[in-house]
């Protein structure tokens, strides 16, 4: 009779084993259907012409689907770590979307306003008002002459990333 | 095997087969309910229909609906308003259920706190009514994005943004969910697989389960009282249909459903075709651009309150940033409904009118609802964001003051 029920109990334990691999590999499966597509993300890269830019008017372009604000700065605005300095003018490059829940902060005159939650954010990209927690974040840039590549790490954005992470 | 016996009829047959007699006794009509319960106990009914007409409705609106970013738009605005006979029509029957359907689980919901349905012995129909009422949200965001007007893209954003505040892996979690860098595509074909299939059947297994926790503990009544179901019954049976505190649910109980249900079909069949607008916002008329924010994000009528809540905390704490205090906010609120039989201490189960404090506490998170659901929907800026800090801070308080309150009322009691 014991012999019976040890037998049984291997035969339980086995399939439990085989049961928990077949369930841990579908889990892997099924995440990982839901992970961004490879054309997704080789979505590439955005160039942006700085030259034509006014300054005080921050330019929008996209990149994977999300807005990059690119200001030139005006003298009178504050210079700040952020910066990336092409030649004489200053610029603030930042992903357009506020850092508390994603929406698109306009442009007022010397702030970016977001609308939906009351967040504000100077022209360095730092948050002064409301919800947001951080500034705005900074996409991996390049620059090369007076053109701007969006979704390359060139030593301009590695610069600027190392001061932000310390701030 | 059973012995079969030759049918003389349909009914015979089945029920030598299925034992249809014993199941239509056990669901219907030997399925006891107080006498003592009033109009606000037919809001399961009133949901069970609603929910028909959601099913039966999105079934014919996804004949013509093309969940693709370059078409959703146009198949809902054009093809199912404009083209397909009567698209309008499931189309509005849609959104208005959609949007009523919330109004009667508050109501029900409300109902079982008012009347202490939720404690002792009843905890599990409580906790499979929050369920329902999670995965109905549920379902009502992932239909929301359906269209891909502005609104829906923009709600979208935020909600997918929210899992953000998750640490560690919030911002990884947030791609993976939307399965691109941005609400795109894939966030669509995701989100109409859970709202027109996986939550669907869910919504419907755990309706089942509401259905059967009922079963042992029975219903509640307006004085809370115990019945002893198996002494009524005997009665109502043995004839004695006066004296019984108890009435079967069909035919008898359920004719009074049908009389409130159908004043509230009147209601929503005028809201239908009358007023379809309220559940329509006209921002989401445009189409998604995921380049250009409308000036004010709102979810609708039915999210207000946790929406209020979430950004009602705009400042810092010491080293703790706002957004955190906010998503940790949002997130007691829509657990600590969960939990309610567990913080109410009072071992009675009676009425909020006999219950002095509890029934203060009622009214005023009834009021504090409302405040943080008009609130929610108005700009966050000046008087505005202090008002909605302080309704959401009360909202808090007022499930940490629950426990104490309850247990005041039963002490003064002499429990």
């Amino acid at each position: 009779m014991s012999n019976e029920t040890n037998r049984r109990d291997f035969l339980g334990y086995t399939f439990a084993a085989v049961a928990a691999v077949g369930g841990a590999a579908s889990l892997v499966g099924m995440k990982q259907a839901w992970d961004p597509l490879p054309s997704v993300l080789a979505s590439g890269f955005t160039n942006v012409e700085l030259s034509g830019i006014k300054a005080g008017e921050p330019l929008t372009v996209m990149w994977r689907g999300k807005p990059i604000f690119v200001l030139k700065k005006t003298a009178e605005m504050e210079s700040s770590d952020r910066d990336l300095i092409v030649g004489e003018d200053r610029y603030t490059i930042a992903i357009g979307l506020c850092t508390h829940l994603g929406c698109i902060p306009a442009w007022k005159k010397t702030q970016w306003k977001c609308a939906c939650h009351g967040g504000e954010f100077n022209a360095s990209g730092k948050q002064i008002f409301g919800p947001p927690p951080r500034p705005l974040d900074l996409p991996p840039f390049a620059v090369k002459g007076s053109q701007l590549v969006l979704g390359e790490e060139g030593p301009e954005y590695k610069k600027i990333a190392g001061a932000m992470a310390t701030a | 095997m059973a012995k079969f016996e030759k049918a003389n009829s349909v009914g015979e047959w089945l029920d030598q087969r299925l034992n249809t007699t014993a199941l239509t006794k056990v669901l219907m009509t030997e399925y006891w309910i107080p006498k003592d319960i009033n109009f606000l106990w037919a809001m399961g009914v009133l949901l069970a229909v609603t929910f028909k007409i959601l099913v039966i409705s999105g079934l014919f609106l996804m004949m013509y609906y093309k969940p693709d970013v370059n078409l959703a738009f146009d198949s809902v605005n054009y093809t199912i308003m404009q083209e397909v006979a009567y698209g309008w029509l499931f189309r509005h029957m849609h959104g208005v259920a959609a949007s009523v359907v919330f109004l009667i689980i508050y109501i029900h919901m409300f109902t079982g706190i008012y009347y202490g349905s939720y404690k002792q012995g009843r905890e599990m129909i409580w906790i499979s009514g929050m369920l329902l009422f999670m995965t109905f949200s549920a379902a009502g965001f992932s239909g929301y994005m359906l269209p891909w007007g502005q609104m829906s893209y923009w709600a979208a954003m935020v909600i997918t943004n929210l899992f953000g505040g998750v640490p560690v892996i919030g911002d990884a979690l947030v791609v993976w969910i939307r399965g691109d860098f941005n609400v795109a595509d894939a966030t669509l074909t995701r989100f109409f697989m859970l709202h027109v299939f996986l939550l669907p059947i869910v919504i419907m297994g755990i309706i089942g389960l509401h259905f059967y926790t009922l079963r042992i503990p029975h219903v509640n009544n307006q004085e809370g009282a115990d019945i002893d179901y198996d002494a009524e019954a005997e009665k109502y049976l043995s004839g004695n249909k006066k004296e019984s505190k108890v009435i079967p649910f069909w035919p008898v109980f359920i004719s009074k459903d049908f009389a409130i249900l159908g004043i509230f079909l009147i209601f929503y069949f005028y809201l239908v075709f009358f007023h379809y607008n309220f559940a329509m916002d006209p921002v989401n008329f445009d189409p998604a651009d995921n380049m250009v924010t409308p000036a004010h994000i709102y979810p609708e009528w039915y999210f207000l309150w946790s929406y209020e809540v979430l950004r009602g905390f705009f400042f810092d704490v010491g080293p703790i940033k706002a957004f955190d205090i906010g998503l940790a906010a949002f997130g007691f609120a829509n657990v600590i409904f969960l939990v309610l039989p567990w913080l109410d201490r009072d071992p009675a189960i009676l009425p909020a009118h006999k219950r002095p404090g509890f029934r203060v506490w009622f009214w005023i998170l009834m009021v504090d609802l409302i405040v943080l659901t008009v609130y929610g929907k108005l700009p966050p800026t000046g008087i505005n964001a202090w008002v909605g800090f302080a309704s959401a801070t009360l909202f808090i308080l007022l499930f940490v003051a629950l426990p104490f309150i309850t247990k005041l009322d039963a002490k003064k009691r002499g429990a």
